[in-house]
């Protein structure tokens, strides 16, 4: 399809995002704020088609998207807080199973039913820690209705390329606003695929890893056959008690990622060059310190901001260096500060300052101005 | 030449992982018997094994699909009929098996079960019905019949609970096919998992078996041979019955045979054509 314009809101962009990185499978259960993707799929998938499919929760949801993906079809789900929660063990599975799947979370304020209509980002260490055991995933954090698209599209390339499942965590203000789309005629869109076996059927092992850590991936009716299980497993597929399969397997399902943290870390760095305050923020509360920072700069104060587009895997790396550039850090999250210990644990002997604000309304331009005159003043 | 192992072959291994052999299961166990019902059955039919893929949940019954060499899984506990659901529809090309037991299926799972019945999508669920969780060590579990004794409803007072009985609730849900057989009726069990398979729409095959180790231990009910003779001088065969009279007496009588067998609409079939629809008015 050649390139098309459209004024919409963030959830739509996520799901033409999706159509356009190939996902022809879509199971959910609708809830707010992530409905319009419910929705929009409903109205599309048909269209290319594809599949929409609404079960009976968001287990069933996730699980079947999992199968999808096994069947050989990009696949996705939808939802916010309250499913996302009930998503968890089937998280664990795609992650033992190496399964390609993207999990958007529209965050709402929480915990439990918390504020459905208002956004929040309160989800960011359940992403990465919400299931059992010890294991990595890829969390992208867009902050405008263009970034909805592009970082779906981002998402479904890296669940692919590394066959984890990958979060796309957008608090409700960017799921729900409205701004200029451009989709790129799909002739300009990188779109990645899975690795598929080379070697004859008979000679497949379905986990053994290529050197990158990821083994090709067969699937059903393919003519491979494999057990993928979430029991740990070795490189045949069949289940093991054993300590050294649980290490190797542990150690690969992290490393596959922790390895590649350059490739996957995406970010923005925004007037931060002779910065002596540098805000750290991802989705909305990063459009409020732009505006903030701008502000500030009229006043002469040497603000910036470190944009995260991706905060799982943690750019550790990133914030070590800034820790080393700028004479304070601030942290502005909208949850009680979550990816501010993270921040914290990388910043060195740099001050990290914690700006929470768990409620629907984003820190707002003139408070992150106050805060960083506050701190350059201290 | 051919050697003394080669003809010694079971004319079935070839759907098997025999690398994985001796499985897992306890003596006397009904599993293997279904796990062999359902092998005869693809035989039987002829149908492509490679299009085969075999889903799991979590239990003793949970193993089964790991045995089989052709795409299998091995899903969360309760969840592989929601995995047989995304694969169905991703690719409805293939033939999509569920094996999974009592707990996996009507407990935890109980939810994907009936939802999966009132959409009508084609796959086949074979249940093995062991009266208990036998995998995490005998505990009642929703087809435990009131006042058994299970290692969580003790003696002197069993389960204070009641059971469901599968065939109803697979035929009140909307399952176009709907059959139960002991683990016993293996001749008759097989040609109902292959009219099963072949069916397009759901299918429900409930397989009554023995757990000897947890459930037949607690109830004193024998070892594995005393209780699978039990269940073939229970069995009732009353074929076409509607599925609304077919009770299961542990004791005294398991109704058997074929419940329901219709014809609805199935929904990878719908799903294409709506497909063709929005395509067309896309246009
Ligand atoms: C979420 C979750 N809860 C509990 C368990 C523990 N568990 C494993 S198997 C099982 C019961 C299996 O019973 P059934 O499906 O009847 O299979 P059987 O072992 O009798 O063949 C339970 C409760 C689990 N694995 N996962
Ligand atoms: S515990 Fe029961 S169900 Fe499990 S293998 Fe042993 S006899 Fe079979
Ligand atoms: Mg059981």
């Amino acid at each position: 399809m050649p390139e098309r314009v459209m004024f919409t809101m963030g959830d739509v962009a996520c799901a033409e995002g999706a159509l356009s990185a190939g996902c022809r499978y879509f199971g959910g259960y609708p809830i707010t704020p992530a409905t319009e993707i419910a929705e929009w799929m409903a109205i599309r998938m048909p269209q290319v088609g594809g599949a929409y499919v609404q079960y009976e929760d968001e287990i069933a949801s996730i699980t079947s998207v999992i199968g999808a993906s096994w069947a050989g079809t990009k696949a996705m789900t939808a939802t916010s807080g309250p499913g996302v929660s009930l998503m968890m063990e089937a998280i664990g599975l795609a992650v033992m199973t190496e399964t390609p799947l993207v999990l958007v979370n529209i965050m709402r304020g929480g915990p439990s039913t918390g504020q459905p209509t208002r956004g929040q980002q309160g989800d960011v260490m359940q992403a990465k820690w919400g299931s059992h055991g010890d294991y990595q995933i890829i969390a992208l954090t867009p902050a405008s209705v263009q970034e909805m698209f592009d970082q779906t599209v981002r998402a479904f390339n890296l669940a692919e390329q590394y066959r984890v499942p990958v979060f796309v965590l957008a608090d409700e203000t960017v799921g729900h606003m409205r701004e200029k789309l451009v989709i790129p005629d799909e002739k300009d869109l990188e779109i990645v695929d899975r690795k598929r076996p080379t070697v004859p059927p008979e000679e497949y092992l379905p986990f053994k890893p290529d050197e990158d850590l990821v083994p090709p991936m067969a699937t059903f009716g393919s003519g491979y056959q494999f057990y993928a299980t979430g029991l740990t497993h070795d490189w045949r597929g069949y289940p093991s008690d054993k300590d050294d399969v649980q290490m190797e397997l542990i150690t690969r399902l992290n490393e596959k990622i922790l390895r590649n943290v350059d490739k996957i870390v995406e970010m923005e760095r925004f007037q931060l060059d002779d910065a002596d305050v540098a805000i750290i923020a991802y989705g909305t509360p990063s459009r409020s310190a732009k505006r903030a920072i701008r502000e500030a700069r009229r006043q002469g104060l040497k603000a910036g901001l470190l944009r995260l587009k991706t905060i799982w895997p943690f750019p550790e790396r990133a914030i070590m260096d800034l820790a080393s550039e700028v004479r304070h850090i601030v942290v502005a999250e909208q949850n009680m500060g979550q990816l501010y210990h993270m921040v914290r644990a990388s910043a060195g002997t740099t001050p990290v300052h914690m700006m929470r604000k768990p409620v629907g309304t984003p820190q707002l331009p003139q408070e992150i101005l106050q805060k960083i005159r506050e701190v350059v003043t201290q | 030449m051919t050697t003394e192992s080669d003809t010694l072959v079971h004319p079935l291994a070839k759907y098997m992982r025999t690398d994985r052999l001796p499985w897992i299961y306890c003596p006397g166990c009904s599993i293997g018997i279904v796990t062999g019902m359902v092998a005869r059955a693809i035989e039987n039919l002829g149908i492509d094994f490679n299009k085969v893929v075999i889903v799991s949940g979590i239990g003793c019954t949970g193993r089964v699909s790991g045995y089989f060499k052709t795409g299998t899984f091995h899903t969360t506990h309760g969840r592989p009929i929601a995995f047989a659901e995304g694969v169905k529809i991703a690719n409805p090309e293939l033939e999509v098996i569920v094996v999974s037991g009592d707990g996996d299926i009507a407990a935890i799972g109980g939810n994907h079960l009936i939802h999966a019945c009132r959409r009508n999508i084609d796959i086949t669920v074979v249940c093995l019905n062991n009266f208990n969780y036998g995998m995490t060590g005998g505990q009642f579990g929703p087809t435990t019949e009131h006042e058994r004794y299970t290692q969580t409803s003790p003696r002197p007072i069993g389960n204070i609970e009641w059971p469901f009985n599968l065939v109803k609730l697979a035929a009140s849900s909307g399952a176009t096919f709907v059959a139960r057989w002991t683990a016993v009726q293996v001749r008759r069990a097989t040609k109902s998992i292959e009219k099963a398979i072949a069916k397009r729409g759901f299918s429900f095959v409930e397989i009554v078996g023995a757990c000897p180790t947890s459930y037949g231990r607690s109830n004193r009910l024998g070892d594995g041979v005393e209780m699978h003779r039990h269940l073939l001088k229970v069995a009732d065969i009353q074929n076409g019955l509607p599925p609304h009279e077919a009770e299961l007496e542990y004791d005294s009588r398991i109704v058997c045979g074929e419940f329901v067998d219709i014809d609805k609409p199935e929904y990878t079939e719908v799903l294409k054509k709506a497909q063709e629809k929005a395509r067309s008015e896309a246009r």
